[in-house]
């Protein structure tokens, strides 16, 4: 009977056989409908078919040619392009973060809640919105004068600004206790040393949560790439996609292989580090 | 400069009993505070990014809406023009239409079927945990990735991937994504699909923090199952409600990638979002400054929806 009190629903202490196959059959229907549809991927990624329409679910010949011709294709540039994106983006965003938190979380300063607001007002403004104006400002950076359109860079460098992982990182450096910094002042250590040796290593989980926040979000990016690359040589795995598709001799069975590519990396990141995501998306979510 | 001297001398003569204790204090905290660059140093990286990436192309984007843009051309100022040619804009109008409406089914969409899957998953047992994570799944694969793989599924031909299941049940072949009658609700089941396994996971953040004392006293009272929903579980999640609202409903205004991927638009103009025709006029048509109006609305709605909730909560908690 207590048992029956953990959740609202009380579906996970229900015993009797009916309650069982009607379990089995719920369970089975959900994950029909959300993993199916991945499976299917999975299973056409490794087909030998070659009809343009139908994916398979059950294997029928297994090969691995769909990967061949995909590579044959690009995708092993265009996979590295990814990985270069989201390797020096997510170090920018990390970097840009923890500098950044421990001067909110640490610091008093003159007009601080007001460059706290206007990082807080960045989450409210989609990139989505901002797409065009940021295209003509990458084109001819204010000041410096680059032109980051057609280069990694300009996918890159964007991508250091995101409200998310510096609040992330500012609320945990607030819990780290006062004591251990006075105690490192004391024995005369700088700003510097403090933040890197007292501060950071205490904010491993936080690390984390931004560290795979930050890589599912750069590596899910579509319209920072669309709008910088200018050719095939700059595409991203994500944006290669639909060129693949739109060769008429491409099977569903590569653009699947492919997919499998594109997928397989933010997928394995959540796997790996599901505590820390779901921790994310709470304090992300709930909190705001 | 005297002067300024004068007065802490002045304060501490007239307090001697409180003298001490300013000094270590005053020094404690500069100390602390070391000099007042300090900060900003370490804020300088982020500070710029902010301004060159998020608040240089705001201004830009407000800017440019009151602008007929012509590269090398130079820009002439034409007052509210651009925002008259996007109200009045039989393109706009239903493109506008079509955003609110996959807006509204995605978020009412990802929300039952969220709460739904939370309540079905909530609970200790490993086997739980793992049908949680597997049923979350969409929620990390790339947006492209997700938009191909629906592309496909939604082949319009009897083999189609989901046209053989509907066979299964005796239902004819449906055009999907390829038949004006069907694209809109298409886009939406995709986004539902990826939305509301997100949703689930916050549900089941929210459901962890009630109380379950209420639930054991609704058990005595005798209460069915229900009838706790009702009463114990609902009320218990209504912050839950209002941020996934705004959450869903921000997600749902700035819709670009899966119909872009998806649909493009078409057919037949039949899903075309603000986004995707704000991209149309920027960037294929060169009309930026219609673009930017057309962005600037967009953005406006989003600040009025996200404030409109934020109000109602502040309300109902006070």
């Amino acid at each position: 009977m207590t048992a029956a009190n953990d959740s609202a629903l009380g579906l996970d202490a229900v015993k009797s056989p009916g309650g069982r196959i009607l379990k089995f059959v719920l369970y089975t229907l959900l994950l029909l409908v959300f993993a199916g549809p991945l499976l299917a991927l999975l299973v056409s990624a490794f087909n030998n078919v070659s009809d343009p329409t139908a994916l398979s679910v059950v294997p029928s010949s297994p090969t691995l040619d769909n990967f061949g011709i995909a590579f044959d294709l690009g995708v092993g540039m265009y996979l590295l392009n990814s990985f270069l994106v989201v390797g020096f983006g997510l170090l920018l965003q990390v970097i840009v973060s923890v500098l950044a938190g421990y001067a909110l979380a640490r610091k008093k300063f003159r007009f601080m809640t007001f460059v706290l607001v206007a990082i807080l007002a960045t989450l409210m403004l989609p990139e989505e919105i901002l797409a065009i104006p940021l295209s003509l400002i990458l084109s001819d950076l204010p000041v410096v004068h680059l032109n980051l359109i057609g280069s990694l860079a300009g996918m890159i460098v964007p991508l250091g600004a995101w409200a998310f992982s510096i609040l992330v990182m500012t609320e945990f450096m607030k819990d780290v206790p006062r004591e251990l910094e006075e105690a490192a002042r004391i024995d005369g250590a700088g700003d510097l040393r403090i933040f890197a040796q007292i501060i950071l290593p205490m904010c491993k989980p936080a690390l984390g949560v931004i560290g795979v926040f930050g890589f599912t979000m750069i590596w899910d990016q579509y319209l920072l790439p669309l709008l910088v690359s200018t050719d095939a040589s700059t595409y991203t795995l994500p944006l290669a996609l639909r060129t693949l598709r739109i060769d008429t001799n491409v099977t569903p069975g590569v653009i699947m292989a492919a997919s499998l590519l594109a997928l397989l990396p933010s997928v394995a990141a959540f796997l790996f580090f599901q505590r820390s995501f779901v921790r994310g998306l709470a304090s992300g979510a709930l909190k705001g | 400069m005297t002067v300024d001297h004068a007065k802490p001398a002045a304060v501490g003569a007239d307090r001697p009993a409180t003298e001490r204790a300013p000094a270590p204090k005053a020094r404690r905290r500069s100390d602390r505070d070391g000099k007042w660059w300090t900060p900003w140093l370490f804020l300088a990286p982020a500070l710029i990014l902010f301004v060159y990436f998020k608040f240089i192309p705001m201004i830009t984007a407000v800017t440019m809406s009151f602008q007929d843009v012509q590269p090398y051309l130079g820009n002439q100022w034409v007052g509210g023009q651009n925002y008259g040619t996007v109200l009045g804009d039989e393109a706009f109008h239903s493109a506008i239409w079509h955003t609110v409406i996959i807006a509204v089914g995605q978020t009412v969409g990802s929300m039952v079927i969220g709460l739904a899957l939370a309540l079905l998953m909530e609970g200790q047992s490993k086997r739980l945990k793992f049908l949680r994570s597997a049923a979350f799944l969409p929620v990390v694969v790339p947006i492209a990735v997700v938009a191909e793989l629906w592309r496909i599924m939604y082949h319009p031909t009897e083999d189609g991937m989901l046209n053989s299941i509907l066979g299964l049940a005796g239902l004819g072949p449906s055009g999907f994504i390829n038949d004006p009658d069907t694209s809109m609700v298409s886009v939406i089941v995709t986004g539902i699909w990826r939305g509301a396994p997100y949703d689930m996971m916050i549900f089941l953040a929210g459901l962890a923090g009630i109380d379950r004392g209420l639930y054991e006293a609704a058990t005595v009272d005798g209460a069915s199952r229900w009838r706790k929903i009702l009463h114990v579980t609902l009320p218990g999640l209504r912050s839950v409600f209002s941020i996934l609202f705004v959450l869903a409903a921000i997600r749902g205004l700035r819709v670009f990638t899966e119909v872009f991927l998806l649909t493009n638009g078409g057919p037949n103009g039949s899903t075309e979002v603000a986004m995707t025709l704000i991209y149309k006029l920027g960037l294929e048509q060169n009309r930026l400054g219609v673009g930017a109006a057309g962005a600037v609305l967009l953005f406006l709605a989003t600040l009025v929806l996200t404030l409109f909730v934020q109000v109602l909560r502040r309300r109902r908690d006070a």
